[in-house]
């Protein structure tokens, strides 16, 4: 019960009217990103890293979960209406929910991702509140060897396991390994990577790294493939309430997708793709009304894959908030806004920063009022936003790209490397790449370096302690399963099938 | 469907994705060499400053290796992207406005250089209306460095425009107080 008592008094934080106004802000700001293509959550959130230069912790952070909620909502109307996906975590919401729109139910479709995505948005920040001190009581005992151990973990899962490729996944990773690694040594003072340019001591910004393969990479990508041709925006037809029948196909698949986003969110795995793949699948499973599926589109497939989403989306903010470990390029890029201010996100977040914490837990829960009302009665002005014509989209995208970047230390060499990012990650589209895992790579390495000197100082060069500690250990061999599991079950499955006179039970 | 046209198929060798592992190997071999380069004081000796980025070098050799592996097997890039022929021109002016940014920011300021940029990126996607990408690209930049700029308290280059801007605005905030 000590949770209500600390929500109650976040709510005192969250509900000033400064607060209120900032939680506003980034709620239609992330809904505005979120619809439109091309633009999102880790671009936005990175491009507004000065502002916690300007106001305090609270407000910046209110802001930023405002846009990382919005944008999952404004994401989904994208897909639903344009079958492009605004963000990676709606490709599925696309499957079922254009063909929706297409059939005539655009507002159904809608109204069950708007108010699934409210249901289990407020599930999730709940989970949020409940599990996060109960994280931090079992963190507490974590040396710097588990937490390198921990690290170690969430690398494989981010780059390896999700992911169409392990080895593409980890090259990502390694790239990130390395711009993390430019600039001054905090440890020693030496500088690393620098090819003798003093421009380069300070290292690259994350604002450069995520505008460059965010924001220049995708338009280069979109300028290459204009013969790919257009996705037609379908007019939004049908009414925006739900029938009796819709809210009766829509509540469980909200609950169930909720029950599998938050946990899958919370490890320290993150991605909303496995949770909201999976949901479609049970909902297809599930469903009395299969020959919806893929033909007219069916409103199971929308509620449960949307709901998965936000909850995982918050589940996400668990690991970051309890051991400063983030699983996603948006909560990456958080975590640089906790540094940008001193704060070093961890078990003691909780105690030391409880008004943060707290402030921000319960400012998620009216973000999520906020949102479904701003998504759902004031749907046409988002509609609107879709019109907006390629050309100026990316052309306005590439100047606020420049004010971002050269604003941090008015540098030309700055927009060098930015364009050099931005070629990588043009490259890293057409192969098929992931980039979040660079942007993680870039801001968790630095951190796992730290711990595993430090644990190596401990033991005093001892390379043991990984593996004598019973929980860095389990951690390890967690992270091993996850990267040649799939490889070894591969093979296994490829003897079975080449080799009839060994099927099982024939011996 | 015979078994040798099974196999000769994803052995054909990949130029694009063969280049992109040894670009990567070559990235590896730059990590190296700065590797090579950080001076290690004795004082660090266990764990200094080098094992992280050996650590990295190794991993990114044998990425680089396991790339090149499957470049030679046929690669990987999606049949997708591979059908969807690249627009050379549409790109050339992208690349074309974001280098004529770099070079005109200093001497001309941010919006000069913003909107040449703007209305070549335009341009490049296939906008024909060239005087109202002008426009709206001046409003644009305007608005980014007032409502960016002033308001983050980001410094950005400001150049003649910007200049002339600021003087107007602290006449009128003067005469507002006066």
């Amino acid at each position: 019960m000590e949770t209500l008592g600390h929500l109650a008094h976040g709510f005192s934080v969250a509900f000033t009217p400064v607060n209120l106004l900032w939680c506003l802000l980034g709620t239609t700001l992330g809904t505005a990103i979120g619809v439109l293509p091309g633009l999102g959550p880790a671009l936005t959130i990175a491009l507004l890293l000065p502002i916690t230069y300007q106001v305090a912790p609270e407000a910046s952070f209110i802001l930023f979960a405002g846009i990382y909620y919005g944008a999952m909502y404004g994401g989904s109307t994208t897909s639903i209406l344009l079958n492009t996906p605004g963000e990676s975590a709606t490709i599925v919401t696309a499957l079922e929910g254009n063909r929706m729109a297409r059939s005539g139910r655009g507002g159904a479709a809608l109204a069950t991702s708007a108010i699934g995505s409210f249901v289990a948005g407020t599930i999730g920040t709940m989970g949020v509140a409940f599990l996060a001190p109960v994280v931090v009581k079992f963190a507490l005992a974590f040396g710097p060897a588990e937490y390198f151990s921990l690290m170690v973990l969430a690398f494989i899962t981010v780059s390896a396991v999700l992911g169409s490729s392990s080895v593409r996944g980890l090259t990502s990773l390694f790239a990130g390994f390395v711009i993390g690694m430019i600039g001054v040594d905090l440890q020693t003072g030496q500088p690393r990577f620098t090819f003798g340019m003093t421009e380069l001591l300070d290292g690259v910004d994350v604002i450069i790294a995520a505008v460059g393969l965010f924001a220049v990479g995708e338009t280069l990508y979109m300028a290459s493939r204009r013969y790919a041709g257009k996705d037609e925006i379908v007019p939004l037809k049908g009414s925006l309430y739900m029938t009796a029948a819709e809210w009766g196909r829509s509540w469980k698949p909200w609950l169930r997708g909720a029950a599998i986003g938050f946990p899958i969110g919370a490890m320290p795995a993150g991605g909303a793709e496995i949770p909201t793949f999976l949901s479609y699948a049970i909902e297809k499973k599930l469903s009395k009304h299969k020959q919806e599926f893929g033909t007219v589109g069916a409103i199971e497939g929308v509620a449960g894959p949307e709901a998965a989403n936000n909850a995982s989306a918050a589940g996400v903010l668990v690991p970051m908030l309890t051991l400063g470990l983030p699983t996603s390029a948006t909560a990456a890029i958080m975590l640089s806004a906790f540094q940008s201010y001193g704060i070093n996100p961890g078990p003691l977040l909780l105690t030391t920063q409880g008004d943060l914490v707290w402030g921000l837990i319960a400012s998620l829960f009216i973000a999520n009022v906020i949102l479904v009302i701003l998504n759902l009665p004031l749907i046409g002005l988002w509609v609107r936003l879709l019109k907006i014509p390629a050309p100026q989209l990316y052309a306005g995208i590439l100047v606020f790209a420049t004010v971002g970047t050269y604003g941090i230390s008015q540098s030309p060499i700055d927009l060098v490397i930015l364009y050099l990012l931005g070629a990588a990650g043009f490259l890293m589209r057409r192969f098929d790449f992931p980039t979040a895992p660079v942007i993680i790579g870039m801001i968790l390495g630095p951190l796992a370096e730290t711990q595993f000197r430090r644990a190596m100082t401990i033991s005093n060069g001892d390379w043991s302690v990984f593996y004598t500690h019973k929980l860095s250990l389990t951690l390890l061999t967690l992270a091993f399963i996850g990267l040649a599991g799939p490889h070894i079950w591969a093979f296994i499955e490829h003897r079975r099938r080449r080799g009839p006179e060994h099927v099982p039970g024939d011996a | 469907m015979s078994t040798s046209d099974q196999q000769a198929a994803p052995s054909r060798l990949a130029v694009p994705e063969l280049l992109i592992g040894i670009g990567l190997l070559a990235c590896a071999g730059a990590v190296a060499w700065q590797t090579l380069a950080i001076p290690v004081s004795p004082l660090y000796s266990k764990v200094g400053p080098t094992v992280f980025p050996y650590l990295t070098m190794v991993g990114l050799v044998v990425l680089s290796l396991l790339l090149i592996l499957a470049a030679l097997r046929g690669g990987w890039q999606p049949e997708e992207e591979k059908e969807t022929p690249t627009d050379w021109k549409a790109m050339g002016f992208v690349v074309i406005g974001l280098i004529a940014n770099l070079l005109l920011i200093q001497p001309l300021g941010f919006t000069a250089a913003s909107v040449i940029m703007f209305v070549l990126v335009c341009y490049g996607f296939g906008s024909k209306r060239t005087l109202r990408d002008v426009v709206l690209g001046l409003i644009l930049a305007l608005a980014a460095y007032f409502g960016f700029a002033r308001a983050l308290g980001v410094n950005i280059g400001a150049g003649f425009i910007e200049n002339q801007l600021n003087a107007v605005i602290d006449a009128f905030i003067t005469m507002l107080r006066g």
